[in-house]
C-alpha cells in the first residue's frame, strides 16, 4: 500500500475544517448569530489555499496505488473550487439569517462538498472518482433543499435528488462495464490497455465509456440531460445555486478532463459526433431558452447550460488544443457567474427571492455599485471585450479554429449573439426601466459586497491581462500524464 | 519609427479614460463640475491629437508613431499602434467633435456623471479602434465601443431607445463576431504558412491566400463593416439608432461611428484580401448605388427631420463607399475626404436638429415654417449647412463628391452615372426640408416663442462651419497629406499577385484615371 498523505492534505485540511465547524456548531446558542463559523470555514479554505500554492511547484506525486494524483491539475481545479466555496460563504452570511437557513450545516456541507470536488479533480481512479462524486452530491442535494420553509426548495431538491441518482447509476454501471472489459479501475491501467489491444477492445467497453460519458454530460448538465438544471437552479437558495453552477460543474469538467478526454482518448474517434452533437445542442438550447425566461435566476441557471456547451467546444477539440481554453474557461466563467450570484443574492429579501427582471428595474441608479458590478458580469457573460468572459470565449474558438471546426466557432460566435439578447435585458432593466425594489430594502451586507468585488477584480484582470493565467491553465493541463 | 513601449497615441487613448475614471470621483449633483471635467479630458484630449498631428510625417505614406507591447505574447498578441494619413484625419475630427458634442450636452440634466462617463468611454473606443494595428486589438476597441453607445442610445434616448439600442448592438454584434472568427482563421492560416503566430496587421498584410479562402474571409469582414457603414441593405439599425439616440450621441454616431465602417474596409479588408475584394467589386458598387439612390429617395419621404438626416448617411455614405471600391488615387482620396465632410455637415446638421428640439420638443417638419423671421441666425447655420450636405461649389461637400465621381466614373461609368442622380436627389430632400422648415408663412404660434441661438450653440457650431468653408475652398492640405498613404493604400491592393481576370480589371482601371 502506497501511503501518502501529501496530494490529499488541501482535502484533508477542508475536510477538517468542515468537522470542526460541525463540532463548534454544537457549542453555539441558537438564538445567537453564527457569523464564526463563517470565519473558520474562510480560514479553513485559506489555509487549504495556502497549501495548494505551496504544492503548486510542479510535483508530481501519485498516492494509495496512483489512485491519487497529485499535479498542477488537480491543484488549478482545487483552486477554483476554494475559490467558489470562500465566494459562496461570503456571500450567503447575510442571506442565511435573513432565510433562516441552518448556518451550521450550511457552511459544513459547503465544505464537504469541496472535499468532494477536489477528490474528482485528483482521482486517478473510477472507485474513488466516484467517492468524490458522490460527497459532493449527496452534500449538494442537501444544500439545495436546505430551505425547509420554501416549497420551491423541496421540489428542487427531489428533482435533483432522483435525477442525479439516476445518472450515477449510469456511471456505476459504466465503471462496471469498463472494469469488466480491462480488469482494473485504475485509468492508467485502463489507458494502457487500450493503447496495448487497439483493435480486441470488447464492445462493452465502448458501452462503459458512452454510460460514463452520459453521467458527465448529466453532471455538467449538457443537453440532452439538462432536464434538472434549470429547475433545481432555481429552487435552491441563491447562493447554493450559484456554487452548484460554478463549482458542480467545475468539477464534472475536471473529471471529464482527466478521465474521458485524457485517459480514454482512444475512444475519441467513437464519441467526436455525439459529442458535436451534445456541444452544439447544448450551447443552442441553452441560449434559446434563456431568451424566454423572466426570472433572472433561472435565465442564469439555461445560460449556465449553454456555458456548459461553450466548454463542450475544446472538449470535442481534443487534448491537443482544447486543454488550455477549456481550463482558463472555466476560471474566467468561475469568477463572472459566482458574481452575478452574488448580487442576486444581494437583492434577496426575508421570503421573496426577487429574481425576476422586474425587481431589477432601477437598480444601476439605486445602487450604482450593484449595478455596475452585474452590468460588468452581463457583459463579460456574453463575451464583450475586454472582460474575461470573451477572454475565455476568444481561446475556446481558437481552439476550435486551429483544430480545423469551423463550424464548431460559427455556430459558437452565433450562439454568442443569441446570449447577448437576455444578458442585455438584465442591463435595460437596471438601467432603463423605473420602479422595481426599493432603494431601502436592501440588505448592506460587507460580505455580499466583498464577494462581488473579488468577482469584479477576478473579471477585469482575466480579460485585460490573462497571460499569467492562460500559461498556468496551459501548466496545469500538460501536468496531466 | 517603430518604438516598443508606450508613446504618443497611447496618451490620446489614456486621456478620455482617464477622465472617465476621474469623473467617478466627481460628486453627482455637482452637474456643473462633471461638465467642466469631461470639457478638460475631451479638451485635452483634442490639444493633444494636435500635438500628435505635429509630430506625423506627412510625405510619409507608411505607419508612423508605432508602439508596440507584447500582451500575450505566447499567442501572437500584441497592442500595436499606429497611424498614417488615413487614421489622423479621422482621429482628428473625432476629438474635435467630441468636446463640441460634450458641449451640446449641456441641456442633458438627467444622470450626467454617467452620461459624461459614458462619452469619454466611447472616445476611447473609437480612437482605439483607428489607431489599432493589431487584429485583435482593433477586435477589442471595435466591441468595446458599442457598449457606451449602448448606454447612450438606451438610457437617454427617445421613446423606443430600449429597441433601438438592442437593434444596434445586435446587428453590429452580428458582423463583428463572424469577423473575429475570420481574425482567428487568418492568423491560424499565417502561423501555418509563415510559421509566425501574429496578429500584427502589417504582417498579415504580406500573406497571399487563395482566392477561395479569401473571399470568404472578405465576406465575414466585409460583413462587419458594411452593417457598420452601413452599406444597402444592412442599414435598418441605423435610422432606429439615429432618431431614438441623444443630440450628442447621433452626431457622434453619424460623424464618427459609420466612418469606422469604411475605414475598416480601407485599412482591412481591402489590403487583406485584395483578390476577393476585386471580384467582389461589382456587386459592393451596385450595392453602394443602390444606398445611395434608396437613401435619397426614402430621405425625401419623412416628416421627421431626424429621420431624414439618418437616411440621408444612408445616401452619402453610399458615396463614400463608391470612391473606395473605385479603387483608385481619386475615388479613395474623395472617399476620405467625403468621410470627414459628412462628419462635419451631418454632425452639424443632427446639432442643429438638436437644438431646435432642444426649443419645441418636435422633429416634425409640420410643426414648423417660416422659422427665418423669428429665428434668422439658426436659419442661416441650417442653410449653410444644407449647402455643405449637397455639395454646394465652394463648401467641403463638393470637393468630396467631385473626387469620388471622378474616380469611380473610371470603374465603372454607369454606375457612377446613376450615382450622380443621388446628388440631384439629394440636392432636391435637403432643400426642400429646408424650404419647409424655414420660410413660408410663421403659422404655428408655438414657434413665434422660439429663441434663437445662444453663445453656447454658436460656440459649438463655429468651429465646424469655418472647417466646413476651409475644406471647400482649400483642400489642398487635407488631400497632400492623405495621398501618400493612400497611394501606399492602393499599391497594396492592386499589386497583390492577381489572378488574370482581376489583373485586367485593375489595369483598365489604372489607365482610365491617369487622365487626371
Amino acid at each position: 500500500m502506497d501511503v501518502n498523505l501529501t496530494p490529499l492534505l488541501p482535502a484533508i485540511q477542508v475536510l477538517t475544517t468542515a468537522l470542526v465547524v460541525v463540532g463548534r456548531d454544537l457549542f453555539i446558542d441558537e438564538r445567537q448569530t453564527k457569523g464564526v463559523l463563517a470565519f473558520y470555514s474562510l480560514l479553513g479554505l485559506g489555509l487549504a489555499a495556502v497549501e495548494v500554492a505551496v504544492l503548486l511547484t510542479g510535483r508530481q506525486e501519485s498516492a494509495f496505488n496512483e489512485s491519487i494524483m497529485l499535479d498542477n491539475f488537480a491543484l488549478f481545479f482545487t483552486l477554483i473550487f476554494l475559490l467558489a466555496a470562500a465566494l459562496t460563504i461570503l456571500s450567503s452570511i447575510h442571506y442565511l439569517r435573513q432565510t433562516g437557513i441552518h448556518e451550521g450545516e450550511f457552511y459544513a456541507l459547503i465544505l464537504f462538498a469541496t472535499v468532494g470536488m477536489i477528490l474528482m479533480a485528483a482521482a486517478n481512479d473510477l472507485i474513488v472518482f466516484f467517492l468524490g462524486l458522490e460527497t459532493m452530491s449527496i452534500a449538494v442535494y442537501v444544500l439545495t433543499g436546505m430551505w425547509r420553509s420554501s416549497s420551491r426548495a423541496s421540489e428542487a431538491s427531489m428533482k435533483y435528488f432522483v435525477m442525479g441518482a439516476f445518472a450515477t447509476g449510469f456511471l456505476l454501471y459504466g465503471i462496471a462495464l469498463i472494469y469488466g472489459a480491462t480488469g482494473s479501475t485504475n485509468m492508467n491501467l485502463i489507458s494502457a490497455y487500450m493503447l496495448d489491444q487497439p483493435s480486441e477492445w470488447p464492445l462493452y467497453l465502448i458501452c462503459g465509456g458512452f454510460l460514463l460519458l452520459i453521467g458527465f454530460a448529466f453532471k455538467a448538465g449538457a443537453v440532452p440531460f439538462h432536464f434538472w438544471v434549470p429547475d433545481a437552479y432555481e429552487g435552491a437558495p441563491t447562493p447554493v445555486t450559484g456554487f452548484m453552477s460554478v463549482a458542480v460543474k467545475a468539477a464534472a469538467f475536471a473529471a471529464w478532463t482527466r478521465i474521458l478526454m485524457f485517459k480514454l482518448s482512444p475512444l475519441d474517434s467513437d464519441w467526436l459526433f455525439p459529442l458535436w452533437m451534445v456541444a452544439i445542442g447544448t450551447m443552442t438550447l441553452g441560449n434559446l431558452l434563456a431568451i424566454t425566461q423572466t426570472s433572472v435566476k433561472r435565465m442564469l441557471a439555461y445560460s449556465s447550460i449553454a456555458h456548459a456547451g461553450y466548454v463542450l467546444i475544446p472538449v470535442v477539440v481534443g487534448v491537443e488544443w482544447g486543454g488550455l481554453p477549456l481550463l482558463f474557461y472555466l476560471l474566467t466563467y468561475s469568477f463572472m457567474t459566482l458574481g452575478a450570484f452574488a448580487v442576486l443574492t444581494s437583492l434577496a429579501d426575508d421570503d421573496v427571492p426577487r429574481d425576476n427582471y422586474s425587481d431589477f428595474a432601477g437598480l444601476g441608479f439605486k445602487r450604482p455599485f450593484l449595478g455596475a458590478a452585474m452590468s460588468l458580469f452581463m457583459l463579460s457573460l456574453a463575451g464583450f471585450p475586454p472582460l474575461a468572459g470573451f477572454a475565455g470565449k476568444f481561446y475556446v474558438f481558437r481552439s476550435a479554429v486551429l483544430a480545423g471546426h469551423l463550424n464548431l466557432a460559427i455556430i459558437g460566435v452565433l450562439n454568442s449573439l443569441l446570449s447577448v439578447v437576455y444578458y442585455l435585458r438584465v442591463i435595460v432593466a437596471m438601467y432603463m426601466e423605473e420602479g422595481g425594489v426599493a432603494g431601502k430594502s436592501f440588505r448592506e451586507s460587507p460580505f455580499v459586497y466583498l464577494a462581488i468585488t473579488i468577482a469584479v477584480i477576478g473579471t477585469v484582470y482575466l480579460g485585460v491581462l490573462p497571460s499569467s493565467a492562460l500559461s498556468w491553465s496551459r501548466l496545469a493541463f500538460f501536468s496531466l500524464e | 519609427m517603430a518604438a516598443h513601449g508606450f508613446g504618443a497615441l497611447t496618451i490620446l487613448l489614456a486621456i478620455p479614460a482617464i477622465g472617465a475614471v476621474l469623473l467617478l470621483f466627481v460628486p453627482r449633483r455637482q452637474t456643473g463640475a462633471l461638465f467642466a471635467a469631461a470639457l478638460l479630458a475631451a479638451g485635452g484630449e483634442f490639444l493633444w491629437s494636435l500635438e500628435v498631428f505635429r509630430r506625423f510625417d506627412a510625405g510619409n505614406g507608411a505607419m508612423q508613431l508605432i508602439e508596440r507591447v507584447p500582451w500575450m505574447p505566447g499567442f501572437g498578441i500584441q497592442y500595436i499602434v499606429g497611424i498614417d494619413g488615413i487614421s489622423i484625419f479621422l482621429v482628428l475630427l473625432t476629438t474635435l467633435l467630441m468636446p463640441l458634442a460634450i458641449l451640446a450636452s449641456w441641456t442633458v440634466r438627467d444622470r450626467v456623471k454617467e452620461y459624461l462617463i459614458f462619452m469619454l468611454l466611447l472616445e476611447t473606443g473609437m480612437l482605439g479602434a483607428f489607431v489599432a494595428l493589431d487584429l485583435f486589438l482593433f477586435y477589442v476597441f471595435w466591441e468595446v465601443m458599442l457598449v457606451p453607445m449602448y448606454f447612450l442610445i438606451g438610457v437617454w434616448g427617445g421613446t423606443r431607445r430600449i429597441y433601438a439600442a438592442l437593434k444596434f448592438v445586435l446587428y453590429t454584434m452580428a458582423g463583428s463576431l463572424l469577423m473575429l472568427v475570420a481574425i482567428l482563421y487568418l492568423a491560424t492560416r499565417h502561423a501555418q504558412v509563415e510559421q509566425v503566430l501574429t496578429f500584427d496587421l502589417l504582417h498579415l498584410y504580406n500573406l497571399h491566400l487563395p482566392l477561395q479562402q479569401q473571399t470568404w474571409l472578405f465576406l465575414a469582414f466585409a460583413l462587419s463593416f458594411a452593417i457598420k457603414v452601413p452599406l444597402f441593405p444592412f442599414h435598418t439599425w441605423l435610422p432606429d439608432a439615429h432618431v431614438e439616440a441623444p443630440t450628442a450621441g447621433s452626431v457622434i454616431l453619424a460623424a464618427v461611428l459609420l466612418k469606422l465602417g469604411t475605414y475598416g474596409f480601407l485599412r482591412f479588408a481591402l489590403p487583406l484580401f485584395p483578390e476577393a475584394a476585386l471580384a467582389a467589386l461589382p456587386w459592393i458598387i451596385a450595392l453602394s448605388v443602390i444606398g445611395i439612390i434608396y437613401g435619397a429617395v426614402v430621405a425625401m419621404m419623412q416628416s421627421d427631420i431626424k429621420k431624414l438626416v439618418a437616411y440621408s448617411s444612408v445616401s452619402h455614405l453610399g458615396f463614400v463607399m463608391l470612391g473606395l471600391f473605385a479603387l483608385n488615387l481619386q475615388g479613395v482620396q474623395g472617399a476620405l475626404y467625403q468621410m470627414l465632410n459628412h462628419g462635419l455637415s451631418t454632425g452639424a446638421l443632427f446639432l442643429l436638429v438638436g437644438m431646435i428640439y432642444d426649443r419645441r420638443h418636435t422633429r416634425m417638419i409640420d410643426a414648423f415654417g417660416g422659422l427665418w423671421q423669428q429665428v434668422p441666425v439658426f436659419s442661416a447655420i441650417l442653410l449653410f449647412v444644407t449647402f455643405s450636405s449637397i455639395g454646394l461649389p465652394g463648401l467641403n461637400g463638393f470637393v468630396g463628391e467631385f473626387l469620388i465621381l471622378m474616380g469611380s466614373f473610371a470603374r465603372a461609368p454607369a454606375w457612377t452615372a446613376s450615382a450622380a442622380t443621388g446628388v440631384i436627389l439629394g440636392a432636391i430632400y435637403m432643400l426642400w426640408m429646408f424650404r419647409r422648415v424655414i420660410f413660408g408663412p410663421l403659422n404655428n404660434p408655438e414657434n413665434q416663442k422660439l429663441q434663437d441661438l445662444n453663445g453656447r450653440e454658436l460656440a459649438i457650431l463655429a468651429p465646424i462651419l469655418i472647417l466646413i468653408v476651409l475644406m471647400g475652398v482649400y483642400p489642398q492640405p487635407f488631400l497632400s497629406r492623405m495621398q501618400p498613404a493612400v497611394e501606399a493604400s492602393l499599391q497594396r491592393i492592386l499589386t497583390a499577385p492577381a489572378t488574370p481576370v482581376a489583373l485586367n480589371q485593375n489595369m483598365s482601371g489604372e489607365q482610365n484615371s491617369d487622365g487626371r
